[in-house]
């Protein structure tokens, strides 16, 4: 009925339908492209990392058809169709800025500058509602000491990719795109902060921004950037789209905080996808370890 | 035909055909990974769509010349509140849990739940006074008169789903723009 049960088995036990049904495609992609990391590849090597809730992890399903990617629609199952035929191999990011080396890298360069490792992390929505995802990736800091980031460096600015011929939906998403976001560089460089490949041991699908993307798990979910074409090292404070769409309901940092409403949803408590009750809210969704990034702001203030 | 009395009945099974079809989709499990986000929006939605065909009879009545769709209105409204019920029962049982304080304050803090509830509470009135009794008791100029609150929930229906979506305004512009014309209309008869 409407919730279910859980499922007795792990997800990683499971190969879901949809893939399943979809395998010869997928081979067929891969060969098109020439590529070993098209979405939905397995991928192997994978370091099993600390960083772990205990929670029940959401199933692949959920994380999948359930997405907010307004390049490819604003309703939460309109990305996984629409982006389904999104080419993101190959694919370069390009990084640029206040740093000593900037270059442009190619995704399979960028994945083998560090071990993978899956790290369970909580995702919480600014519209309330959670999930718990399996990603995979390494600390973003790996690759900006790539890039040598230069003293004047004090912000990281993020871009999504954009063309307007293949995200049709972009038109009526009411938001300016490309959408941009942006960390100060002392988030950026705090090891939670996680380049994001893949996740549920394969390689992103579009819909959840392949082939890479940012997770900062103690941030509401609009500041983990999808699709990532541009990183730019920079010392003025960067634009972030939903702050140019609507400036007076999100500001720069976005911290998860129970504390603080938004005009629309009480963010005191949150509803765990396929849970019933609502969960209370924590402070930075539980990762205490960044309070130390902004001891002595008012939390009230900088939202 | 309008006035064969099984068409009532059509009328009254074709209202319900979206809680059957909303039963149906949970039946097969479909409801997304967000199930009551999805019941919440659905019933909503139904609730717009059944005010702006109430609203609607009177000028396709006199469009259309079928004075008989007169005999749909009251179901059609009642409908519209039925929904409506759905809607805010689903607030809050499974946004709430019941809990009273929480709803008040609420209602208060959020713009977008203040209008929806005025669109609720003006409802009430006319769900009440929907029987043949109360328009006797009434009498027909002054339960007229208190019937036009449907135009206050129709507005703070639509000011409701604009408030709540977050940039893509869409929907509530078609909601929107369909209340309008309707409203408009009734403004441009009167002053003719």
């Amino acid at each position: 009925m409407l919730i279910g049960k859980a499922s007795e088995y792990r997800y990683s036990e499971i190969t879901p339908q949809s893939v399943f049904l979809r395998r010869r495609e997928f081979l067929a992609a891969m060969m098109a492209s020439g590529s070993a990391f098209a979405a939905g590849t397995k991928l192997e090597g994978v370091v099993k990392s600390n960083y772990k809730v205990d929670d029940a992890v959401n199933s692949y399903k959920d994380a999948t058809t359930y997405n907010n990617f307004y390049e490819f629609g604003t309703q939460k199952e309109l990305p996984a169709i629409q982006a389904r035929n999104f080419k993101t191999s190959p694919w370069t990011v390009s990084i640029e800025g206040d740093c000593a080396k900037p270059r442009k890298f190619s995704v399979e360069e960028i994945m083998k500058l560090a071990p993978l490792e899956e790290r369970v992390y909580r995702f919480r929505c600014v519209e309330a509602w959670s999930m718990i995802v399996p990603w995979i990736g390494f600390s973003l800091s790996t690759l900006l000491k790539q890039v040598e980031p230069t003293a004047k460096a004090k912000f990281v600015a993020f871009e999504t990719y954009y063309n307007r011929k293949e995200m049709p939906s972009s038109n009526y998403a009411g938001i300016p795109f490309p959408y941009v976001d942006g960390l100060r560089l002392d988030e950026a460089m705090h090891p939670l902060a996680l380049l994001t490949f893949g996740m549920y041991g394969e390689m992103l699908p579009p819909q959840n921004g392949a082939p890479i993307r940012m997770i900062v798990p103690w941030k509401y979910g609009f500041k983990s950037i999808k699709s990532i074409a541009k990183i730019k090292l920079q010392s003025s404070m960067p634009p972030v789209t939903w702050n140019l769409a609507i400036p007076h309901e999100y500001g720069f940092y976005s911290n998860v905080n129970p504390r603080v409403d938004h005009p629309r949803w009480s963010q005191g408590s949150e509803r765990r996808l396929g849970e019933f009750r609502k969960r209370p809210t924590l402070m930075f969704n539980g990762y205490d370890e960044v309070a130390g990034l902004y001891s002595g702001m008012d939390l009230k203030k900088f939202i | 035909m309008l006035r064969n009395r099984w068409t009532k009945v059509f009328v009254f099974v074709l209202c319900l055909t979206p809680l059957f079809w909303l039963g149906w989709r949970a039946y097969r499990n479909d409801l997304t990974a967000n199930p009551i986000e999805l019941i919440t929006r659905y019933t909503g939605d139904w609730v717009l769509r059944l005010i702006v065909a109430t609203l609607a009879v009177t000028p396709l009545r006199k469009l259309l010349r079928l004075p008989d769709l007169i005999r749909f209105r009251r179901m059609i409204g009642l409908f519209a509140f039925f929904y409506g019920v759905l809607h805010f029962i689903t607030y809050l049982w499974l946004d709430k849990f019941f809990e009273m304080r929480e709803m008040i304050l609420d209602i208060g803090k959020r713009p977008f739940i203040t209008a929806g509830f005025a669109a609720f509470l003006a409802m009430v009135p006319l769900a009440i006074t929907s029987t043949t009794g109360w328009i006797r008791r009434l009498g027909g100029k002054r339960w007229q008169l208190l019937h036009r609150l449907v135009y206050v929930s129709a507005i703070a229906g639509v000011v409701h789903y604009l408030w709540l979506v977050k940039s893509d305004i869409r929907q509530p512009a078609i909601y929107g723009a369909l209340v309008g014309v309707l409203l408009l209309y009734r403004a441009a008869v009167k002053l003719r």
